[in-house]
């Protein structure tokens, strides 16, 4: 039953928006969220207590393909649900104090989106969970298309393009996956509990992660999104990279290496080496970016590159430190997305290296930009560190020289990060005449709570720990 | 259980000790506008708070005891459990006093020194934050949460070394310092990776005790260690890690004293001592700690001889006394280290304030080509920064000799080629200090007449604490008695418990008679005086000055360039990696993989454009395909009458 309200509050939300106009529309998104905020935290209580029972549903919806609607929760998937509902009042939050045309639709589609996450992270079925995942790109789509800026047309539709044939990979991975076990069901029980016919596995592997690899994006399937968080609207960016990203890295997590066992561990050393090359490669690439949306998007390649690396290592550490930089990356890249978002709000301009002096006008903007650069660096006490550090130590469990390669992240990190601070907010001021008005109340609140949060799960990480360890540890069995 | 009881009431005291400036951080940082000149006090306090408890703890602690307690469950996965927790004991108790006490005196400095600048509360909560942070380095119970103050201390130094962040310079000091920085951390993380695998845990008691399992100079030691000291290359400014430190002279000049010469550069040493017995297992590693720290002694004293900027000089000499110190733990006498650590703090502190009132009085001018003659204007300033160099420069009695002629006579026991080397170091420090001391404070003034109407003393808040350091700097090194004066070393004995792991694995450490002593201590006094005599021929009786850069040729010009060691870095580091950039973005993002994923949007569009064709709209023409087909299908089933089972 819970997990039905969790997944119906958004999509009455983003009904009733329809109905609604103007600034009206931002309120009710925003009521809307927080009551679904109010209700993960519900959720989280009963979940601690009770373990998955209130949430497991079963119905039988096609007898023949057997398609039931199995809707189940574990630390994971509860942590992927805090994930979304946590960041989407941000998000909406965000939107305040900003034109935005047709609001009720921008903020119905939001609603919409938060609708199809949640399903994806509480589907235990992998017919229903194929169809939540393609119903998240169409409001994404048309949050990037319509709300977007230059070139988003092209941009846009070269996205859709892309993830759509990973997802149809995908489905010819489900569709063996059906026909290969012997009692015709995609039910998750059923597949990981009688993994896949002692045929080859590479195929079925390969199937999935392309898919998977194609939406995280691992290198070198990623040459859409720089673009496309570039042109997509604020909001939509960070939906994408906060949340959206990690149904990839969460699909790693629950639809593929607990199903493709073997295939996993044949393929588990090009994988991870691939992830590492990406992290590298990824930061490097980052370090002479222009535009800040593109230096954000290259630096979120890094660090989910190193999220996946860790999810590859099979380790408890590796892949419990993926969960808890999933929910550190979304919480950070929101607050980078943010901060560039404030800086073209007053600046009509993503160039680092037209701006500077920002921290002389703007100096609570400064700091809270910089809390935010510190926590991507993965300085310790705040969210990054922790998450980092067990990733690497994943790696490094797997083999040593690519854990010190992936360690590179940390310096190449600070290069980036501190290069682009230097250039964006320190010096003396480059415009004439710059008028550079701090935080706005929403800003305020946004940049804040982000701030908390970095902190809280960076100082004590201990409950996404014991959260996450158990489901872990049984999927590693 | 008495001691039970005892060792738990001094845990609050220890909590508090960090908490302090951190509360003194968060009042500032939320109520700064208020307190506006008053933050400065605050942030005083919170440190004496602070230095109060360690004096405490001090006292209380009963010998040869330690507090050792967690303090929270931090990350915690499987078997693994990295606790937050902390630890007392003399090491960590040296380096307190050391942090909170000379960290006081620093503070009080800086309020005097800071109280015209814009920024004053934002220095303060900056100045605290980094004293909780170097605390948490000292007080951690593990590599980990010393990691957590290893890093934290880099960003405390990042921001104040940019605290003037109008000015591009400073801040490309202040990233570079934070760069260097982490390219050490990187080592000592992945050193932690391996002990976390091999010794499941970080915390030192556990660390130690599986290490001995291991056999003496294992591979798996030495690469441990090995890792651990790139860490401390980096945060202790050791070749080829060191170049950070003079850019880092950027920052206010408080910052240099306390973070940049006092404490945060000693945390390499600190940490090496703190693993004595994992690098006493590990030969190979001390061998290379002394080879890194004697080389950086010679080469940082060298390049000291040609600077002319008053806290370049006081950098490079800071380098080079580093290298003293790790020289010292290479030899494997720790408590000799340690013992120049304080000593250090104390001379090093106060030359830096000195240099400050110095800067302060001469409206900010560093350059000492421009100065002279100053101990007529600045009194106290002079004579404090007399004892400071005198001190630094191994004359009796002041605490540089006592340390450093113990450091020196380890080396002559051990070897005497590095005993010569370091000696000739020392003979450049003596020169170079007081080539720097004559040019500032003798002879004429040199600067322009605006600047000699400014001369003035500086205020009590920063005279005093230059009095109190000055003090130190005199008797400090009377903690550290050579045997040779008969009596017993009060601040070795102190340390005793923690280096007793590694003392009973190399041996006692080599001693030597009195007499050679007496000789070796001879010898070393009678270097510095040379120096210091050839230092006063040339700048006081020939009045010779150090010549305008552009006129410095042939090696004297290598060695004012700092023999072009960040120009080779720039050109083998970062401009390839500045290429990479470019190359990776524009070439393999843009041009090689993109072009894979349009040429299948191509193939597809291609295709469909293709076949396309076909559907002409002409109903002859389908009738045509139609019948063809079908003829193809009777066809095949001809041919293969079972063939539709296949796709059944």
């Amino acid at each position: 039953m819970l997990s039905l309200i969790l997944l119906f509050i958004p999509l009455l939300a983003s009904l009733l928006l329809l109905l609604t106009r103007g600034n009206t529309s931002r309120i009710v998104a925003l009521a809307f969220t927080v009551v679904q905020l109010g209700a993960t935290y519900y959720a989280y209580q009963v979940f601690k207590e009770q373990g998955f029972q209130p949430f497991d549903i079963q119905m039988v919806w096609v007898v023949k393909p057997a398609i039931n609607l199995h809707f189940s929760m574990d630390g994971i998937s509860m942590l992927m649900v805090i994930l979304t509902n946590l960041l989407l009042p941000l998000i909406v939050l965000s939107g305040f104090n900003r034109e935005i045309k047709r609001p009720h639709i921008f903020y119905s589609l939001m609603l919409l989106m938060q609708f199809a996450l949640v399903g994806v992270f509480i589907s235990f079925d992998g017919f229903i969970y194929y169809i939540f995942w393609e119903l998240a790109l169409i409001p994404i789509y048309f949050i990037s298309f319509v709300w977007g800026s230059e070139n988003r047309a092209q941009v846009t539709l070269k996205f859709f393009i892309y993830t759509l044939a990973g997802s149809l990979l995908m489905l010819f991975g489900f569709v063996f996956l059906y026909t290969g076990s012997p009692n015709h069901s995609l039910d998750w029980n059923i597949l990981t509990s009688n993994p896949t016919c002692n045929c080859n596995q590479t195929w079925v592997f390969w199937l999935f992660f392309i898919a998977f690899a194609i939406k995280i994006p691992i290198i070198p399937f990623h040459t859409w999104q720089p673009d496309t968080y570039r042109s997509a609207p604020t909001q939509g960016t960070m939906l994408l990279s906060g949340i959206m990203l990690k149904m990839g890295t969460y699909s790693l997590i629950r639809w593929l290496i607990p199903i493709v066992p073997a295939g996993t561990k044949e393929w588990q050393a090009v994988a991870i080496t691939l992830c590492v090359i990406g992290v590298v490669y990824a930061s490097i690439i980052a370090i002479k970016q222009s535009d800040l949306k593109k230096l954000f998007a290259y630096s979120s390649i890094a660090h989910v590159g190193l999220i996946s690396a860790g999810i590859f290592s099979l380790t408890l550490s590796g892949m419990q430190g993926s969960l808890v930089q999933m929910l550190a990356h979304g919480i950070n890249v929101v607050g980078l997305f943010f901060c560039a978002d404030i800086i073209f709000n007053r600046t009509q301009s993503y160039q680092v290296e037209g701006l500077g002096g920002i921290r002389l006008a703007a100096p609570k903007f400064a700091t809270w930009f910089m809390v935010i650069v510190l926590a991507s660096v993965a300085l310790p006490l705040t969210n990054g560190f922790v998450g980092e550090i067990m990733l690497l130590y994943g790696i490094y469990q797997f083999n040593i020289w690519l854990g010190a390669f992936a360690g590179l992240t940390i310096i190449l990190g600070a290069v980036y990060m501190l290069r682009m601070y230097q250039k964006v907010m320190l010096g003396e001021s480059l415009m004439d005449g710059m008028n550079f008005p701090d935080l706005l109340w929403n800003e305020k609140v946004v940049l804040i709570s982000i701030g908390i949060m970095i902190f809280v799960t960076g100082i004590y990480p201990k409950p996404i720990l014991d959260l996450t360890e158990p489901a872990i540890k049984l999927l590693l069995k | 259980m008495d001691n039970f009881i005892e060792l738990t009431k001094l845990m609050t005291p220890a909590i508090l000790i960090p908490l302090f400036p951190l509360l003194g951080f968060l009042l500032i940082t939320l109520f700064g506008k208020t307190l506006k000149k008053g933050s400065g006090w605050l942030a005083s306090a919170m440190i004496l708070a602070s230095f109060i408890c360690t004096v405490y703890i001090f006292v209380n602690l009963p010998e040869g005891q330690s507090l050792n307690f967690t303090v929270f469950e931090w990350i915690k996965w499987g078997d693994i459990n990295l606790a937050f927790g902390l630890l007392i004991d003399p090491l960590s108790l040296v380096m307190l006093l050391v942090v909170t006490g000379v960290g006081f005196l620093i503070h009080l400095y800086s309020i005097g020194y800071m109280h015209s600048d814009e920024g004053f509360s934002r220095f303060f909560l900056q100045m605290n934050l980094f004293i909780f942070f170097m605390l948490l380095l000292v007080m951690g119970n593990s590599y980990l949460v010393m990691f957590i103050g290893w890093e934290g201390v880099g960003l405390c130094s990042y921001l104040l070394i940019g605290f003037w962040f109008k000015k591009d310079a400073f801040n490309d000091a202040a990233k570079k310092a934070f760069i260097m920085n982490r390219i050490g951390d990187l080592g000592f993380l992945i050193g932690m990776f391996f002990m976390l695998f091999y010794f499941g845990g970080l915390d030192f008691t556990s660390v130690m005790i599986a290490a001995q399992t291991h056999e003496k100079g294992s591979a798996l030691l030495v690469t441990i260690t090995l890792l651990l000291f790139i860490g401390a290359m980096g945060k202790s400014a050791q070749i080829p890690l060191y170049t950070w430190l003079p850019d880092a002279m950027a920052g206010p000049t408080p910052v240099s004293a306390l973070i940049h010469a006092a404490t945060m550069v000693t945390a390499g040493i600190y940490m090496i001592c703190r693993s004595n017995i994992l690098f006493a297992l590990a030969p190979f590693t001390l061998d290379f700690v002394l080879i890194i720290g004697v080389a950086t002694s010679l080469f940082a004293a060298i390049i000291g001889l040609k600077q002319n900027d008053i806290k370049k000089v006081l950098a490079y000499s800071t380098v080079s006394q580093l290298g003293l110190m790790f020289a010292a733990l290479g030899l494997g006498v720790f408590s000799s280290g340690m013992f120049h650590v304080v000593t250090h703090a104390f001379f090093k502190a106060l030359l830096f304030l000195g240099a400050g009132s110095v800067i302060h009085a001469m409206s900010g001018a560093q350059d000492i080509r421009n100065m002279g003659g100053l101990s007529k204007y600045i009194k106290i300033t002079y004579i404090t920064f007399l004892i400071g160099t005198l001190a630094i420069s191994g004359i009796f009695p002041f605490a540089g000799f006592f340390s450093k002629d113990e450091i020196l006579a380890q080396s002559f026991a051990n070897h005497k080629l590095i005993w010569g080397i370091l000696s000739f170091s020392s003979m450049l420090t003596a020169f170079y200090m007081f080539r720097l001391y004559f040019l500032t404070f003798n002879t004429q003034f040199r600067g322009t007449d605006e600047q000699k109407h400014h001369l003035h003393e500086s205020p009590a808040t920063m005279t005093i604490p230059l009095i109190l350091l000055a003090a130190l700097s005199v008797v400090g090194g009377f903690m550290g008695l050579p045997a040779a004066f008969g009596s017993a070393h009060v601040f070795s004995r102190y340390l005793s418990p923690v280096f007793e792991g590694s003392v009973s694995i190399m041996g006692a450490e080599h001693h030597l008679n009195h007499a050679t002593e007496w000789v070796l201590m001879g010898i070393a006094t009678l270097a510095a005086i040379v120096s210091i005599i050839v230092a006063y021929n040339i700048y006081i009786s020939k009045k010779g000055l150090p010549e305008p850069d552009a006129e410095v040729k042939g090696f004297a010009k290598w060695v004012g360039n700092k023999f072009y060691v960040d120009e080779l870095f720039d050109m083998i580091f970062v401009r390839p990696l500045m290429v990479m950039s470019d190359i990776f973005f524009v070439l393999v993002d843009k041009l090689i993989i993109d072009l894979f994923v349009n040429a299948a949007a191509w193939v597809v569009g291609f295709t469909g454009r293709t076949i396309r064709l076909v559907q002409t709209g002409n109903t002859g023409f389908y009738i045509f395909a139609m019948v063809i087909s079908i003829m193809v299908l009777l066809y095949c089933q001809l041919v293969d009458p079972y063939l539709y089972v296949y796709f059944k």
